[in-house]
């Protein structure tokens, strides 16, 4: 009953989606108002339709009904509600399907706001959002469904959508329940809010896409577009972030970023959206780079796609179970559309895309800006290569090859000391025109004051060379960065009269985008202190210990108390908990218990670690094996994470940052406040 | 400076002094931290992307304790990648070896990078040459469509020169 | 107002053709590339019916065939070869173990059925083990480098078994274990 609800909602959503292209398209053509409003209204319509559909699946998933073969796959009776409404989007067919609601939602927004300077954009923004829409909705109906359901024919189970002759249906008794490595909270909120991100740079796509076919290609598509973009990237690095510290917490090997083929995936469109955000600034003050704009706009949203196929199709990772799923090949045609439609129109309309390309000096912020660019796009170039390579070597050698995290931090580790060299340079630089002496005479305290801290750290903490320079660089886009608040906040104090906090306020208030930005390149660095600290000086150790004996890691003394393991029926789970002490250099510290959670219905381990977490270092310790006769021995893999706290400090900031810079200016005539602010409210419904 | 390369070539010495020792004591069982220190340049053979030390199946721990057996038999870490390689193909290592076909992975990006340096440096000349009228409009433009803020930005820096 | 003065101050310039064919050439390549990865992870076994390509193993120590340590495809022409894949770390695979050994023990004397057994990825002390614990008397190999699973397309797990028939045509994939030594029996005489 719901189910055929649920699917009937979902077709409907589909065939309404196709109607609103041939309307807006119809509408566009023929100049006739009234089509497009009707393509608009309908495009209105396929939100609620969506959510409707939702609420079915969500229905059927907290009410255990497991004659759907998604709800079987994914929950099970010991799951708690709140993680059976999340199993929405913890597999494939459910997954499509939140994308899709997503999206229906954006478009919702972005088709609600005043379109009355730019009417023009209207029907082609529709279209572009309509089919992509499309898309997803027909993945969903025809291939991934989640309102598939069992049925009993002749003996056999078999999944369809609707009866076939002479068959029952047919309910396992209990699913096979979420993943664990997906219960975690992290991983709640994680695919939601990389999807978000993904989701909402169709916008500013579509809006490239509109002025590229309507040939208006002055700045108003980019001014239109330019607070979603950074809701998009809001979105995407808080994505980002979550998985990395959701691999931190539950992957059970002492790091956050593994450069995996499908981190890497979701990693290329922030790249380019970060790009973006920087050479943005340059169209709107100078009224430059138009064409490169609308490349790094067009970039951004087809490494989505391309990414999403990428790790959903089975190209990459060939041990996915829907690797055979006819998705693939229907992605692969939308991809390649996407792709020759949008090079085909920025070559089609590259004449009058050209800006008044002219620059006065090769130090302006605007050069500067562009090598930024330039280094972003460096690190996209080594990412895409190196997760393609295995496709190249595998059809040229017919080797399969591993291309690692040793590649990846080698290649790019240069470009980012480059681009944080670059945070220090680029506040102090001005628009038009800058000269070395210029930039030296601003930078030359911060800079002398940045040497002096690594000469210090050069004394009490590492000789390491990699890591000096590294901090060097932290100490000065640090102190570049709070001099440029300060001297600031000064002048305005002389000039104004207040008091500094009231200067410092108003100023940030005045140009959010600019202190926002400034607060992100601070977060930037703490973040950085993280990883360098992770990355040159983790220290690990492993040993098996009986009772009461140690290992020495770092300082750290740990010794073995004892182990537990239970099971928890009404979880489901069987958890094996070890107690370790720690003491360092004989002090005792207190007790850790990492352990193992095995999980009955997915039969799948699940490594918790110990951590102990100060803003010096983690002690990050991880039960990696035990006798199970005697519980007398036990094996332990401990890890040293020196700085790693300031990689999630930095990440709080950089949201703060982010939300700051992003956050609706009471300027209502200039901004798609209301856009904006429902995008808040399809963030508050999750 | 000199001093730290002092200190740099003495603690590698030192390490090999280390290394030299415990591949002399060949009675005493290789640890865990030794194995883990090979297997984490390895990759796992059969799973995607999961480096051999981490990797929690059967068959990863069947390889660690082949990587334990070997060191115990006196082989170093470099021989015990290679026997690796030569059983499990390319696969297993980090990042492809630098051979052959392989080393496209490592000279195209910079191949590109270099090619993108140069045409935005050259793109760079070409436009901070002076045109004629061009300037004047443009300059022009910029103040003119500059909103409010931008002009406050102005005043700052007219303000911070006035210090200086 | 923006769009005139661009319009005024600059000569409409377009893409250099050269540029363009650059710019198509590189994504119909790109596009080619994944294409290829995309068939090979919709199509993840060998093609039913076409000539299994050429090559050759080396067998583990004590075992032979004919009288010969190592072996050549082609060397077997006019006999059904049954390619078993497995490894020591994949349980399923115990479990057709001794079916297998079963299923040789009633060919062996024919000499029109041959069974090679190749080892995915495994460690020389694991595949020892296992062969002695199941009594494995059919000749036995590693798969070096995976060569033969590229050359067979396998994307999928151990086990898996290949019935080629006497002119080098594969017949037959199973792919998962045998559930008797009947299965294998009925699978060789649809070959025959």
């Amino acid at each position: 009953m719901f189910a055929e609800f649920g699917y009937g909602i979902l077709v409907v959503s589909f065939l309404v989606a196709i109607y609103s292209v041939f309307a807006a398209v119809y509408g566009a053509t023929n100049k006739s108002a009234a089509m497009v409003e009707s393509a608009r209204r309908s495009m209105l319509l396929v939100f609620p339709l969506l959510s409707l559909s939702a609420a079915a699946l969500i229905y059927l998933l907290v009410n255990n009904h497991f004659e759907v073969a998604f709800v079987y796959e994914v929950t099970s009776r010991s799951m708690p509600t709140y993680l059976k409404v999340t199993a929405w989007w913890g597999g494939q067919a459910g997954s499509l399907m939140f994308w899709s609601w997503l999206l229906a939602a954006f478009t919702s927004a972005v088709t609600i706001r005043k379109w009355d300077r730019d009417i023009e954009f209207l029907p082609w923004v529709i279209v572009v959002n309509a089919i992509t829409l499309i898309f997803f909705l027909g993945m969903v109906v025809f291939y991934e469904n989640p309102f598939t359901r069992f049925w009993l024919v002749g003996g056999n189970v078999e999944p369809h959508m609707f009866a076939p002759l002479n068959a029952t249906l047919f309910a396992a008794p209990d699913g096979n329940g979420l993943n664990p490595l997906l219960r975690h909270p992290g991983m709640v909120i994680h695919p939601p809010m990389l999807y978000l991100g993904f989701v909402s740079y169709v916008i500013p796509y579509s809006f490239a896409m509109a002025a590229l076919i309507t040939g208006r290609t002055d700045d108003r598509w980019i001014r239109l577009t330019r607070r979603w973009s950074l809701w998009a990237w809001l979105f995407l690095s808080f994505g980002l972030v979550l998985g990395g510290r959701w691999a931190y917490d539950v992957l059970g090997w002492g790091g956050y970023w593994g450069w995996d083929p499908v981190e890497i995936a979701a990693f290329m469109p922030w790249l380019t959206g970060t790009a973006f955000l920087h050479s943005v600034m340059i169209q709107e003050k100078r009224g430059l780079f138009k064409h490169w704009n609308m490349i790094l706009v067009i970039l951004t949203y087809s490494l989505v796609v391309f990414g999403t196929f990428l790790t959903r199709s089975g190209v990459l990772s060939s041990v996915h179970a829907f690797a055979n799923s006819p998705i693939g090949p229907f992605f692969m045609a939308f991809v390649s559309l996407t792709l020759v439609v949008s090079i085909a129109l920025v070559i089609w309309r590259w004449p009058i895309l050209r800006g008044e390309t002219e620059m006065k000096s090769m130090l302006s912020r605007e050069a500067l800006f562009l090598l930024n660019n330039l280094l972003f796009m460096s690190v996209l170039v080594i990412c895409f290569w190196g997760v393609i390579f295995p496709l190249v070597s595998e059809l040229f050698t017919g080797q399969k090859v591993t291309v690692g995290p040793p590649f990846y931090e080698r290649a790019t580790a240069p470009i980012f000391a480059a681009l944080m060299f670059l945070m220090g340079v680029a506040p102090l630089s001005a628009w038009g025109h800058s000269t070395v002496q210029t930039l030296g005479r601003a930078m030359w305290k911060s800079a002398v004051a940045a040497l002096i801290i690594t000469a210090i750290l050069f004394v009490t903490y590492t000789q390491n060379i990699i890591a000096l320079i590294g901090f060097f660089l932290i100490a000065l886009v640090l102190l570049v960065t709070l001099q440029e608040f300060w001297r600031a906040a000064r002048a305005r104090q002389r000039a104004q009269g207040e008091n500094f906090l009231t200067s410092l306020s108003r100023l940030m208030g005045r140009n959010r985008r600019r202190y926002g930005g400034y607060i992100i390149h601070i977060s930037m660095m703490l973040m950085a202190i993280g990883i360098l600290g992770i990355e040159i000086f983790q220290k690990e150790t492993q040993g098996s210990l009986a009772q009461g004996e140690q290992l020495n890691i770092g300082g750290y003394t740990v010794e073995y108390r004892e182990l537990a393991s239970w099971d928890d029926q009404g979880k489901g789970v069987n958890f094996t908990r070890a107690v370790v002490d720690v003491y360092e250099d004989g002090i005792y510290l207190g007790e850790l218990t990492p352990r193992i959670d095995y999980y009955f219905d997915s039969q799948q381990n699940m490594t918790i670690p110990g951590n102990r977490s100060t803003f010096r270092d983690d002690l990050y310790i991880l039960l990696v094996d035990w006798q199970p006769v005697s519980s007398m021995g036990a094996t332990f893999k401990i890890f040293v994470n020196p700085l790693v706290n300031w990689l999630w400090i930095g990440s709080l900031l950089f949201l703060i940052g982010i939300i700051f810079a992003a956050w609706p200016d009471k300027d209502p005539a200039e901004e798609p406040v209301r856009a904006a602010r429902s995008v808040r409210q399809t963030n508050a419904a999750d | 400076m000199k001093k730290f390369l002092y200190t740099l070539i003495f603690t590698v010495l030192l390490g090999f002094l280390f290394t030299g020792v415990a591949l002399a004591q060949d009675n005493t069982p290789p640890t865990d931290d030794e194995v883990n220190a090979v297997a984490h340049k390895l990759y796992c053979p059969v799973c995607e992307s999961t480096p051999l030390d981490v990797c929690p199946t059967e068959a990863c721990r069947d390889w660690r304790e082949l990587i334990r057996t070997m060191l115990a038999e006196g082989k170093t870490e470099k021989e015990i990648i290679q026997h690796f390689e030569a059983q499990y193909g390319a696969r297993v290592l980090a990042e492809p070896p630098k051979e052959g076909f392989y080393w496209l992975i490592y000279l195209l990006p910079p191949a590109v990078i270099l090619a993108g340096a140069v045409i935005l440096f050259r793109s760079l000349k070409e436009w901070t040459k002076p045109k004629a009228a061009a300037p004047v409009s443009s300059g022009a433009r910029s103040e003119s469509s500059s909103s409010e803020k931008d002009d406050y930005v102005a005043r700052l820096e007219a303000e911070l020169k006035k210090q200086k | 107002m923006t769009e005139e003065t661009t319009e005024t101050t600059n000569t409409k310039r377009g893409v250099p053709v050269t540029t363009q064919i650059f710019i198509w050439i590189l994504l119909v390549g790109l596009l080619a590339l994944v294409g290829f990865g995309l068939r090979r992870a919709q199509n993840p076994m060998a093609t039913i019916g076409k000539p299994v390509p050429q090559f050759d193993l080396v067998y583990y120590e004590g075992y032979e065939y004919n009288g010969k340590t190592e072996m050549k495809l082609s060397d077997l022409q006019g006999k059904i070869v049954v390619i078993n894949i497995w490894a020591s770390w994949c349980k399923p695979c115990e479990q057709e173990a001794p079916d297998l050994e079963e299923a040789w023990q009633l060919y062996k004397d024919s000499s029109d059925v041959v069974f090679i057994g190749v080892d995915y990825v495994d460690t020389p002390a694991g595949a020892n083990e296992y062969l002695t614990k199941f009594n494995i008397t059919f000749p036995n190999a590693p798969d070096l480098k995976s060569n033969i699973s590229s050359i067979l397309n396998r994307q999928m797990g151990v086990p898996e078994t290949y019935f080629i028939d006497r002119e080098g045509i594969l017949r037959h994939i199973k792919i998962g274990p045998f559930a008797s030594v009947n299965e294998i029996q009925s699978v060789i005489q649809s070959i025959e």
